[in-house]
């Protein structure tokens, strides 16, 4: 293999880490619009697992909110005809992530699960990634948050707080991965199907919400993802995110 | 003018620019003051004050995460460009109009390469930990990410401002020669050490010849790849509005058109009030006029052919980003830098214009207010309406902001003040080239 040749296939490999790289799992998730009621119950299921900031009623109207999985809302028509439309979104942990090829740092980058994670030690705040990324789910912290006691006393041990000016965002709750694989692992297994769910998942009450390995063929979540509703948001941009939306198709609206 | 009632001679050249070094007004201590009083209020104080509290100081929201800091940056570097650039080109093509002004003009490339850099450390979330974006070994082994626009950015920055600095530097040695044999005191010693021990042999001019055009030609191509480069930062994203291919020849044109009004600028002030009219005479004026006007109609072209392929190519979002940016909330910052930038030079096409100092000061600022709304809406305009429009708003800038734009400028100011008392702003050798030889009494021309 001549050098040209090598470095020509190094850089591809390093320009799309993630494409071409067999992972050990491939986390994946399903989102059932036929089924979801916007409640809302994954946001605060979210804020409470993940130590993510209120940031008070000021900031969230100039725009400062953090939520890693929020309901937009779309509305069609007006009073009396009028239609809601909603799909929750969060971070669409893409396979050819825009994100991950601006950090010039690396703060954020796939990992050996399929996921795209961010390391806070590591960001240094250029937001890049947010500006890059098409779903605008990522969060940047403006202000160190403090949390009043003794709501300082709820914060989960297994997660960060995260200092102002640095990135987050969905981690598809990477501390139960984590600890599910621990487990598995200590038993010389692979992670079961619905052994791991991250908290959005885990609270919704219709099941609108699907985890698990999209490597097992026989997962719910490989079951669903082959339903013919399936589609991705914002498909045509090919970022191939890892999560998955079932809409049966709305003859009004199209 | 004076210089057309009696003929310049060589001493007269080294006593009119030592002068500007050794002897100092009123007015430049007051202007100093003033600047140095407005870089620490404006800029320090809100930036201090920015970092105790965090970005969340500045205007910036969730889709907009950009603002004016990065506008600012791309600005100052637009305005390092024609600098140095402008002085490379003139110099391959042995053009004699430069050599009075380029010396000015490279210092203008240096300061505002300083500043732009400062404005990343002020946008950046954690600017202390700034020196993770640079490849240095270290015992992690962590290195920084090789295909990020930003990275390159970091590196093409790096190395212009060094190829600025050992440009302005090298050109600069047989005029410290010179000042040094004419000041005494702190000044004596500082010049002996800048001139590296010049004598002015053959050999020495030989070399500084040689390297100075070698330098002159390395440097171009890198200028034009360090403002491609910066457009990448926001070109190589999918965001409507930014993901162009015409992105990097649109900032490079940018660049030099800001550039070059910002050089004339600072030659109206440096005539006006360092007494150099002898040496920044209307050729000058006229030349950079052309120039001017040319760029400008570069720029036109470009701008059309922006709004022309957003519309032919017709998807959804990059149609609802040129409406936006044509009739939404951000359209009167547009009209006004199509007004300043592409309208007003057009006023350039005449002489009486190009050749009187005035109306070239009113316009070359007004050019560089319309560049400057030309970055921010580059920025305000796309990253406000993306692609889902749930997460659409608007953005404005905070007074944080407001305050740290009028202190950089100030800043700039600063350096350039210290610049003129410290390296001669006019090239003295450079400039006795242009001047006839000196001639003994009786008009023997042969020494």
């Amino acid at each position: 293999m001549s050098f040209m040749d090598r470095f020509v296939s190094g850089w591809r490999k390093h320009r799309q880490a993630a494409t071409d790289d067999d992972f050990d799992y491939a986390w994946t998730m399903s989102i059932d619009l036929d089924r979801c009621t916007g409640c809302g119950a994954c946001v605060t299921a979210c804020q409470a697992e993940n130590n993510i900031p209120l940031v008070g009623e000021k900031e969230l109207a100039g725009g400062r909110e953090m939520q890693w999985i929020r309901i937009e809302r779309y509305w069609e028509g007006e009073y009396p005809n009028a239609k809601l439309s909603f799909i929750p979104m969060m971070c669409q942990h893409c396979d050819s992530a825009p994100c991950e090829t601006v950090c010039p740092v690396s703060a954020t980058y796939h990992n050996q699960d399929g996921l795209n994670t961010q390391i806070y030690n590591r960001c240094i705040g250029t937001r890049s990634c947010a500006v890059y990324c098409p779903y605008e789910v990522r969060f940047f912290n403006y202000y160190d948050h403090h949390w009043p006691a003794p709501l300082d006393q709820q914060l989960n041990p297994d997660v960060t707080v995260r200092e102002k000016g640095v990135m987050e965002k969905c981690t598809f709750c990477i501390q139960r991965i984590r600890q599910a694989k621990d487990h598995a692992k200590d038993e010389g297994r692979r992670v079961a199907d619905g052994e791991v769910q991250p908290a959005c998942v885990q609270t919704c009450p219709s099941e609108a919400l699907v985890f698990g390995d999209r490597k097992d063929p026989n997962s719910n979540v490989s079951k669903s993802i082959n339903d013919p509703r399936a589609y991705h948001v914002l498909g045509e941009l090919n970022t191939r995110p890892s999560v998955v939306y079932l809409k049966k198709v709305d003859a009004d609206v199209v | 003018m004076s210089s057309e009632q009696k003929p310049m001679q060589y001493s007269d050249v080294n006593d009119d620019i030592v002068r500007s070094l050794v002897v100092t007004g009123r007015k430049y201590y007051i202007t100093l003051a003033i600047a140095v009083t407005v870089m620490v209020t404006c800029f320090y104080f809100p930036w201090f004050y920015q970092l105790y509290y965090g970005i969340g100081a500045a205007g910036m929201n969730n889709p907009t995460v950009w603002g004016t800091y990065l506008a600012s940056f791309i600005f100052w570097i637009g305005l390092s460009h024609s600098g140095t650039l402008l002085s490379c080109v003139l110099h391959i093509t042995n053009s004699e109009w430069r050599k009075a002004m380029y010396r000015s003009a490279e210092a203008m490339t240096l300061f505002s390469l300083l500043v732009a850099v400062t404005m990343v450390m002020v946008h950046l979330g954690r600017p202390w930990f700034i020196h993770w974006a640079a490849p240095y070994p270290n015992q992690m082994e962590l290195w920084p990410n090789f295909r990020s626009p930003l990275l390159f950015d970091v590196i093409a920055i790096t190395t212009y401002l060094t190829g600025s600095l050992i440009f302005i530097y090298m050109g600069s040695i047989p005029d410290f020669a010179a000042v040094r044999d004419r000041t005494s005191g702190w000044r004596y010693h500082l010049y002996v050490l800048l001139s590296l021990g010049w004598r002015g042999t053959d050999t020495e001019w030989h070399r500084l010849g040689w390297a100075y055009t070698f330098l002159a030609v390395l440097i171009i191509p890198l200028a034009v790849s360090v403002h491609s480069i910066v457009s990448w930062d926001f070109a190589m994203s999918i965001v409507p509005g930014l993901h162009q291919t015409i992105f990097a020849p649109y900032f490079v044109v940018g660049a030099i058109y800001s550039g070059t009004a910002g050089i004339v600028t600072v030659m109206f002030v440096l005539r006006k009030y360092m007494n150099f009219e002898h040496f920044i005479t209307k050729i000058h004026f006229d030349n950079l006029g052309k120039l001017l006007l040319l760029l400008s109609l570069l720029w036109s072209y470009i701008n059309i052919l922006e709004l022309f392929t957003a519309w032919y190519g017709g998807t959804s979002t990059e149609y609802e980003q040129l409406r936006y940016k044509l009739t939404g909330y951000y359209s009167p910052l547009y009209w006004e830098m199509i007004l300043f930038c592409a309208v007003a030079p057009l006023l350039l096409i005449s002489k009486k214009i190009r050749t009187s100092f005035v109306p070239m000061l009113i316009l070359s600022i007004v050019i560089n207010i319309g560049m400057y709304t030309e970055r921010f809406l580059i920025i305000a305009t796309t990253l406000s309406r993306q692609y889902l429009p749930e997460s659409w708003r608007l953005y404005t800038p905070s007074m944080v902001e407001i305050s740290i734009l009028v202190g950089s400028l100030a800043m700039f100011i600063t350096l350039f003040l210290l610049f003129v008392k410290i390296f001669p702003s006019v090239s003295i050798y450079e400039v006795k080239e242009t001047m006839p030889k000196p001639q003994k009494k009786n008009g023997d021309r042969s020494w």
